[in-house]
């Protein structure tokens, strides 16, 4: 007998099979990219192996008659408050393997929801509440550096500005789409935020695996990024978009770089990120020319100076203690946006650890950075683009409230195309075809579809967001940016809610 | 097709768009005088043609460029050839820090000694190759995570006969690409797992190829470069992080 393998004894999930309703098509055989079930031809029968399933009810959501249920295995550990079972599993796991626990998606800990701890003002009586199905409503924001004041001249009797305003990006709706790379997710989710991004009047963001030959087209709805590892970036592809954003950090993984595997590298990711088929694609920790916000201002002016200061340079990083101090270098340093992910923020590949410890909430932040450039007579000079965790319009607006111009959505965008969260992105097996560029995998999500539910969820969002502002009285979304007093807290402390700046519920 | 500026009163946005103008104008041999400390001269630029630069360049040089060549006689400040596309740039004297970070395309040739964190993840796609070769010394991080692309560090013509040819950690993380070295360096000095070979009749061919326009382009005498060996430091695995999660 070998070595025992404990993390292969305990399975999370539980497969569950009713006889009754199973017609033996197979096709859960097909639908599973785990392998978890299992056609014995001598037999005639359908098995199941319950170590394997990840639990991303692709099977029960295909299967034609209903016969499969998933659920969490039934098999408990002794209870005890501090050894849970994710404890017991994660010990097990590299005890067997030594290695670097490994995980998807953004902050599985349940370390507190501002967000969830934040109510939203309404009219009443004495000002009564616009109706957005009645009266305009706005919802544009522009994003970028914003002058100190305007110098007019009188040219011929007619009144002109001295000197043209900087590029600004107008956005319809302030709800764009987090940096994913080409490689984490596939060219159709990729196509689907592009195409999404026009018809919404917003912007999607390439992340750092370059830009699809097919998406050039989209040029003006799109953000590429500039990350350590410079994949995929030539002059061509920084001048593709209307924006270029430097990633320093990201939410999920403060203080490390990147990571694709090479099997995720494949013909087409090889092309569009220029590095040989199968070989890892590794993003350093730090880009080797900043080690300060000196040096972070050189890369900044010499992307404006290459792209000839027609594209806005954002930068992001992770939500970290010193996040205000950092952020007031990056605008000093020429940033026309900062772009703050949060300790919640997803990713497609992240040491377990760094998922979950690492940084702080979005909501602390956003109010910390916008504060810090207000008292500093900054903040005009750029745009907050807050992300990580943002679940529903009403994190939306909070987060604008609490003095974000515009968020990021990553998580929310996958759900919306059929993620369920099964956090095992970095495998590149996806059974839903997001994660994943396996030619069979990705036809599960053609890209109209993406398209379409990216579009709805984001239109609806945009409907609620201005329901909300209506009830408030307001008819603009610049009238609630860094708008504490339409916030109130419920059960934060005093020291939660110096930093949100925002009342307690009843306070007036 | 010339232009001849002094650029000493003039700020770098203005340098690069009177050469972008006359890039435009059909223009390809330029000259620039009185150059000192202008950054990103030639950022971005993506037409072959030629530049000549007295003075002492700024901060990242032919950034993002795509097919300029530029000749710089003098020294040059940090971050020269940065995400270099294609082209290439001849330094007549020192360089600075981080030359050709993450560069995927054509040469850098440095007459003398180089800063710290060169050709860091330098890469190579295709018939893609950047190469950088430096006649005298380099410091710490020389070709660190590198992925693609070749070095060349010759150690002779430095300003600093103390200093050992390259700085510490040479090579970290690299898992593509090749360095080259004339003489030998302190196994010490290598990044994790990295051993020195001795070259292959390949090697020899690429080195004289590469060297023979290098020679060319500094008035040197080729057989004099050879009369010392070369050492050569390829990736030990080209997945150094393979084998580091358990799943
Ligand atoms: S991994 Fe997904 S498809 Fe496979 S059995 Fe589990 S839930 Fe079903
Ligand atoms: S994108 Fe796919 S692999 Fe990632 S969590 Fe969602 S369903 Fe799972």
């Amino acid at each position: 007998m070998g070595t025992p393998q404990f993390s292969t004894f305990y399975p999370d999930f539980y497969i569950e099979r009713l006889e009754n309703r199973c017609i033996k098509c197979k096709r859960c055989v097909k639908e599973c990219t785990y392998e978890a079930h299992l056609w014995d031809e001598k037999k005639k029968i359908l098995k199941e192996d319950h170590t394997k399933c990840i639990g991303c009810h692709r099977c029960e959501a295909m299967c034609p008659t209903k016969a499969i249920i998933i659920k969490p295995h039934p098999s408990q550990f002794r209870e005890h408050a501090n050894w849970t079972p994710w404890f017991i599993k994660n010990i097990y796991k590299q005890a067997d393997q030594g290695g670097v626990l490994l995980t998807s998606t953004g902050c599985a800990v349940p370390i507190k929801n501002y967000f969830d701890h934040l109510v939203l003002d309404a009219c009443q009586v004495t000002n009564p509440p616009i109706d957005p199905l009645r009266e305009p409503m706005e919802l544009r924001t522009y994003i970028g550096s914003k002058p100190s004041g305007i110098e007019v001249e009188e040219v011929n009797g007619k009144f002109r500005l001295k000197k043209p305003l900087p590029p600004l990006i107008k956005l319809e709706i302030p709800v764009m789409f987090a940096a994913m790379s080409f490689g984490a997710i596939s060219l159709h989710v990729h196509q689907g935020l592009a195409r999404a991004a026009r018809d919404l009047g917003t912007l999607y963001n390439t992340g750092e695996g370059g830009l699809h030959a097919s998406l050039y087209e989209y040029g003006s709805n799109t953000i590429v990024q500039c990350a350590s590892g410079r994949f995929g970036l030539h002059v061509d592809y920084l001048n593709a978009g209307v924006a270029i954003e430097i990633k320093i950090g990201q939410g999920a993984k403060p203080g490390i770089g990147g990571h694709l595997p090479g099997e995720k590298v494949t013909e087409e990711i090889s092309k569009t990120r220029m590095i040989p088929v199968g070989s890892d694609a590794l993003s350093p920790a730090p880009h080797h020319d900043i080690y300060s916000i000196e040096d972070l201002r050189g890369l900044i002016f010499a992307l404006k100076e290459a792209t000839e200061y027609k594209k806005l340079v954002f930068v992001k990083i992770a939500a970290v203690h010193n996040v205000a101090a950092i952020a007031s270098g990056i605008v000093r340093a020429g940033a026309d946006a900062v772009v703050i992910d949060g300790l919640k923020g997803g990713t497609g590949a992240a040491p377990t650890m760094f998922r979950d410890y690492i940084g702080i909430p979005i909501e602390l932040a956003i109010s910390a950075v916008d504060k810090r450039l207000r008292e500093e007579g900054l903040r005009h000079m750029t745009s907050i683009i807050a992300s990580g965790g943002i679940r529903c319009s009403a994190d939306v607006v909070k987060a604008i409230a609490l003095g974000a111009d515009a968020v990021y959505i990553g998580t929310a965008a996958l759900i919306a195309v059929g993620c369920s969260m099964c956090q095992r992105c970095y495998t590149g097996k996806c059974p839903w075809g997001i994660a994943t560029n396996n030619p069979e995998l990705i036809k599960r999500l053609p890209p109209e579809v993406a398209y379409e539910k990216i579009y709805n969820l984001v239109h609806a969002w945009g409907h609620e967001i201005k329901e909300m502002l209506g009830a408030m009285g307001l008819n603009s979304i610049e009238s609630l940016r860094g708008n504490r007093d339409k916030l109130r807290a419920v059960g934060l402390t005093k020291e939660e809610m110096e930093i949100l700046e925002v009342k307690h519920a009843g306070e007036v | 097709m010339n232009l001849e500026l002094n650029v000493h009163t003039l700020h770098y946005s203005q340098v690069n768009r009177i050469l972008r103008k006359a890039i435009e104008e059909g223009k390809v041999n330029f000259k620039l005088y009185g150059v000192n400390g202008h950054r990103y001269l030639a950022a971005g630029i993506s037409k072959k043609v030629k530049i000549e630069i007295y003075g002492t360049p700024g901060l990242d040089l032919g950034a993002f460029m795509k097919g300029p060549e530029i000749i710089v006689y003098g020294n040059s400040q940090d971050g020269a050839g940065n995400t270099m596309d294609d082209g290439k740039i001849v330094i007549h004297g020192m360089g600075g820090d981080v030359i050709g970070y993450g560069m995927r395309g054509g040469k850098i040739h440095l007459y003398s000694d180089a800063g710290y964190r060169v050709g860091i993840h330098m890469k190579a796609y295709m018939d893609k190759v950047p190469v950088i070769i430096i006649g005298g010394k380099a410091g710490d991080f020389l070709g660190e995570y590198m992925a693609g692309g070749i070095i060349i560090l010759l150690g002779m013509f430095s300003r600093y006969p103390e200093k050992p040819i390259a700085g510490l950690f040479l090579g970290t993380g690299m898992h593509g690409g090749a360095i080259y070295i004339r003489g030998k360096v302190k196994e010490s000095f290598l990044g994790a797992g990295l051993k020195p070979y001795p070259l292959t009749s390949e090697d020899e061919k690429l080195l004289e190829t590469h060297l023979k326009e290098y020679c060319e382009d500094f008035n040197l005498n080729l057989s004099e470069i050879f009369k010392a060996d070369f050492i050569k430091i390829i990736p030990y695995t080209h997945r150094p992080y393979g084998k580091l999660y358990a799943y």
